[in-house]
This record gives structure tokens, sequence and C-alpha cells, in this order.
């Protein structure tokens, strides 16, 4: 194969790609951000605490996130029939796409959500603040950072989801290294694609970095450390320990990546395609 | 100065731990509290002893299990309904009662001018005058330069400066103070409480502040309560507190030490407030009686504004002997309580009256 006969699979392939996980991000982050505040704001001592509620979220979020992905797809192409009219193509595998990503960044939003400091909720309550006041100036904006970053490792992890959507006829980087590289045996296609993918991941994780980073700068290394979680009433020490940043949020989800954090947020996508696959 | 602006009565507070059947904790156990317009009251204790339950309950963060919270007036506890939320009275209310916090507690997102503009944007000012009424404030509370400032950028004084100017920002009644100077160096402590003071006479604000240091009481405070287990041992004006013999925040407040140096002398503190203060009381005595005093101990300062000091001497002498010039000190209107071996023979001599 030439480079003449590979550049238009390769153009139309990253174009499909970005549109795909164009789409589905935004669909992720329109969904997945109130369900994860939703899940701070259930839990017990939350602000809207509904243990029955929060149960069910939890739940509902878990069984779609052990569902792997290409079992997803098969499983929504009833669903996807009925919102898209067809289940072949780019448009066809934006659902599926959008419908896996959205309980992981919830739980990512979730972990970020958590790290604010239940000191401002307070605050905000003491000045006469309601629930949507603390959602809209406090969680939301404090934890720009992580939510950037977590939008960042959701993104990445859907470059990797993609690449299933071939199976589906809806193109891709993804679809290009299986199909021709890999059953075709074009070794050198798959590998320029590869590299590809690889420049690109690491462009979208160098501006969602840049962006946290920029965030944190601005208003970061303040006293408001995100130690606290939301769910105790009583400040605690807010002063002091920010430094590095969130890398130690991980554990509770068991999803995401310690967001701003290029090392382990790199591994967080490869660690998610190699369970899908 | 009379009406009482927070009033609390019965205020009971019961944690129940989750899941642990049974074990409950009593951090606040039938609180009776009366804070008086335009003063500043101090709720003074060790952790643990119920003060911050105290100060939540106050303006509601915290839901009391029993008794009621009435401030400016305002039962708080019959608008707080039964759900966990907090309704619109209620929120209303809590916008009058401003509220400084240890950790500061301001937005890191926010410059100090939009920290402090937050309340307003909760209140559905206007731009305008969201930002007329920040920077007045900035300018009360001294840190007009620093408006465009991140948090971050701030030192702890000047961090919880704005921390006051946002909770000014609402025009409240009523300020209470968690722990205000808690995390700060104690200069940085005392330029809050003179701003706190200040604040204080400037607006007629009633300030209602919790503390672990004896210092703050005794450089900003009107009245104190001394809590204990969840409950005020002991409570009134500073000035009221130091006449109270046997009272133990006076103690605190004026720790005198020094023990008799010999058998046959009288050990007595005697307590300085108001004119007696200014006057040498003891310098008097001795020219008077012809006696030599020796001090063993001493504490000078101005409470409230006012010259207060605590004072322990040494007569030579047994109390029988001493009966004339502690009745002279009596009489100048100082109040005096009597240590050791001299109480007890104190109480001898008024049981052979009988």
């Amino acid at each position: 194969m030439t480079w003449s006969e590979m550049q238009p699979l390769l153009e139309q392939a990253c174009w499909d790609t970005l549109y795909m996980v164009g789409w589905s991000t935004v669909i992720a982050v329109v969904g997945g951000l109130p369900l994860g505040i939703l899940l701070v704001l259930t839990d017990r001592g939350g602000l809207l605490q509904n243990t029955v509620l929060n149960k069910v979220i939890g739940q509902v979020v878990n069984i779609a996130r052990s569902m792997p992905f290409i079992i997803l797809m098969v499983a929504l192409m009833g669903f996807t029939r009925s919102i898209t009219g067809t289940t072949i193509g780019r448009e066809a595998a934006i659902v599926p796409l959008a419908i896996g990503a959205i309980p992981f960044f919830a739980r990512l939003v979730e972990t970020a959500v958590r790290e604010v400091d239940g000191g401002l909720v307070e605050a905000v309550q003491s000045m006469g603040g309601n629930t949507w006041t603390v959602v809209r100036k406090v969680l939301v904006p404090e934890s720009l950072p992580s939510l950037i970053s977590s939008t960042t490792t959701t993104i990445v992890a859907l470059i990797g989801y993609s690449a299933m959507a071939g199976t589906v006829g809806a193109g891709g980087l993804g679809d290009i290294a299986i199909r021709y590289g890999y059953q075709r045996f074009e070794t050198e296609l798959m590998w320029i694609t590869v590299a590809v993918l690889a420049v690109v991941i690491s462009l979208i994780q160098f501006v969602g970095d840049y962006a946290a980073r920029g965030l944190h700068r601005r208003g970061g290394q303040s006293g408001a450390a995100p130690r606290l979680r939301l769910l105790r009433s009583r400040a605690a020490a807010n002063s002091g320990s920010r430094a590095t940043t969130d890398s130690d949020t991980e554990a509770g989800s068991g999803s995401g990546s310690g967001p701003a954090d290029a090392g382990t947020s790199a591994e967080t996508p490869a660690a998610d395609v190699s369970k899908v696959d | 100065m009379e009406t009482p602006v927070i009033t609390t009565t019965g205020l009971t507070k019961i944690y129940r731990a989750h899941r642990s059947r049974g074990r409950e904790v009593t951090a606040l156990d039938g609180v009776d509290l009366h804070v008086r317009e335009g003063e500043v009251y101090g709720v003074i204790g060790q952790s643990g002893a119920g003060k911050s339950s105290l100060i939540r309950c106050v303006n509601l963060l915290e839901r009391p299990t029993a008794g009621t919270v009435s401030v400016a007036g305002q039962d708080l506890t019959a608008l707080a309904g039964r759900g966990p939320r907090a309704g619109k009275e209620l929120r209303q209310a809590r916008s009058r009662i401003g509220m400084v916090f240890q950790h500061f507690n301001l937005l890191s997102t926010r410059t100090v001018q939009d920290n402090v503009e937050l309340p307003l944007e909760i209140l559905g000012k206007s731009g305008k005058e969201r930002s007329r009424k920040a920077l007045e404030l900035l300018d009360l509370v001294g840190l007009s330069d620093k408006a465009k400032s991140y948090p971050a950028q701030l030192s702890g004084g000047q961090k919880q400066r704005v921390g006051i100017a946002r909770a000014l920002a609402g025009d409240p009644k009523v300020l209470l103070s968690d722990e205000a100077t808690s995390a700060l160096d104690p200069e940085t402590t005392r330029s809050i409480l003179h701003l706190l003071r200040d604040l204080n006479r400037q607006l007629g604000l009633t300030v209602l502040l919790i503390t672990h240091e004896m210092d703050v009481v005794k450089t900003v405070c009107d009245s104190a309560a001394l809590m204990e287990n969840g409950r005020i041992v002991e409570s009134g004006t500073v000035t009221e507190l130091l006449a109270t013999p046997g009272s133990e925040l006076a103690a605190a407040l004026f720790p005198v030490g020094g023990d008799a140096s010999g058998d046959d002398r009288t050990v007595i503190d005697v307590t300085f407030h108001g004119d007696a203060a200014t006057r040498p009381v003891i310098s008097q005595l001795s020219r008077t009686y012809n006696i030599d005093i020796s001090i063993l101990g001493a504490a000078m300062d101005t409470v409230a504004g006012r010259q207060v000091g605590r004072m322990r001497i040494e007569l030579p002498g047994r109390y029988e002997d001493n009966v004339v010039p502690i009745g002279f000190l009596r009489e100048q209107g100082l109040q005096i309580e009597l240590v050791g071996a001299a109480a007890l023979a104190s109480a001898l001599v008024k049981e052979g009256a009988k």
C-alpha cells in the first residue's frame, strides 16, 4: 500500500474518530456530571441524603461500568436504532460510546467533587445558599481542575473504545488498524495508525493537563486543600497540605486515575482498553 | 445593651453514631445562652466541650435535637421545618447572620473580591451593587489593595480578614465566630481580635465567638461562658465573673500563684476592677497600718476596655491579726478572697463568733 493510498483512508479515519469521540464526550459530560454530583449529594451526610437513591444510582453505574464495551454495543442495538434509525455507521456508534462513558465519567466526577472541602459547603449554607447554590458556586468551580482532568481521561478512554466501533461499520482509526493493518497484513499502515493515535492522545492529554494546571495555578496552592470529604460537617484542617495534586483520589472509585497527573492518567485508559479487549 | 439578640433555651444535641446502635454522644446538654445586643460574647471550653456544636446550632447548620434558638427575635428552630434541607425562610434568616470560620473557607477559584461578593450573589444583588459593597468591606478590613488577589496569595491573617468581610456582606446584626483565630499566630490573632472589637463598636455588631484561648476572652469579650461536657458551667459579664468568688473563669483569666512563706502569715487574693484598679490601694494600706506587704503573684490586664487585675498578697500575722486591714481593702471596693490557712482561720473565727 502506498502513501497516496493510505492518506485518504487515514484522513477519513481521523475525522470519524474525532466525530464519534467528540459527540460522545459531550453527551458523557452532560450526562455524567449531574449523575456524579448526585452520587455525592445523595450519599450519607450529603446535602440531599437519600441512601436508597444513592444505592440505586451506584448500582446502575457499576453494572454499566462492568459491561465490556463490545457487549454493551450489541446489547444497546435496539436502543440505538430507536434513536438514530440505524445500527451501523458513525452516528450509531455514538450512542453506545456515550452510554458507556456516562457512568465512567460520573465516577470520576464523584471522586473529584468529594474532594471539595466540606467547610466551603458549610460557608455557603451559612450565607443562606441552597443546595443548587452550593453545586453552582462551590462544588463545580472548586473541583473544576479535577473535572477537566476527568474529561481528558474520558476522552482518551473513548478513543480506545471507539476502536471497537468498527464492528458496526463506524470507521475510525482503530478500525483501520484492525481491518487493514491486522486482518490484511498491512503492517506499515497499522503502525502508522498507532502512531497517529499516540500523537492524538498525547495532544489531548497535553491540552487537558495544561488547562487543569492553569486553573490550579490560578486558584491553587490555597489553604483549601481538597482533603475533607463533603460528608463531614465539621471543617477540618484545610491549611497546608495541597502540594501534590489529586493523585491519591483514585482508590475511591477504582475507576479514574489521579487527574492532573500525566503519569497515572496515561496509564488508566490503557488499562481500560485491555480490559475491554 | 439589654435585649438578648441570641437566646437558646434547653439546647440539646445528641449525635447518633451510624450503625452502632445505642452509642450516642451528647454534644449539648440543655444549653441556655443569652447574648445581649452589641456585646462580644465568648464561649470558652476545651475541644469536645460542645462549643462547635453550639455555634452551629445557632444558625442551624446543625439541627438541635431539642430546645430552641432565637436570633434577633426570630425563632429559628420553628423555621427549620422537618426535612434535612433548609427552607427558604431559614436560609433568609441565615443570610442575616454572618459566620467566620477557623479555616477561613474561602473559595480558592475566586478572587478576594469575588469571595466577598458571594453572599451578595446569593442575596441576588446586582453586579454594580455587589462590587461597590465588596470594595467598601475590603476597605473596612484593611485589604482594599488585595481585591484582585486569590486567597492562595494571602497570609492567614489576611484570609481571615477576607472571611470577616464576607461575613459582613449581608449587613448582619450578628456575627458568629467559630475559632476564628485558632489557626493564626499570636500577633495576627491580636490584630484580628482588634478588628472584631472595632467592628463591634463601629457597626454595633453582636459577636458570639467560641474559642479555646483565654487570651481571646480577655482581649475582646464583654461576657463569657465556660463550657464543659456540653453544659455551660459559668456565664456572665467578665466584670461579674471576676467579682464572683471561686469563679473558675476568673481564676483562669487571671491565674495567680504563690504559697505562704510561713505559718503565721495571711494570704489573700485581691481582685481589682473599676475605679479601684487605678488607685494606689496597696500602698495606702501599707502606710495606714504600717505593715509590710509582700506580693506573691499578680496579673493586670485590660478586659473589655477596663483595667482589671488580681493580686495575691501576704500580710504578716495570722488572720485574726489582719481583720482590720482586710476590712480596709473591702471598704476600698476590692474583692478579697482568703487563701489556704487564712480561709480556714476565717471560718473558725466566724464559728467562734456564733
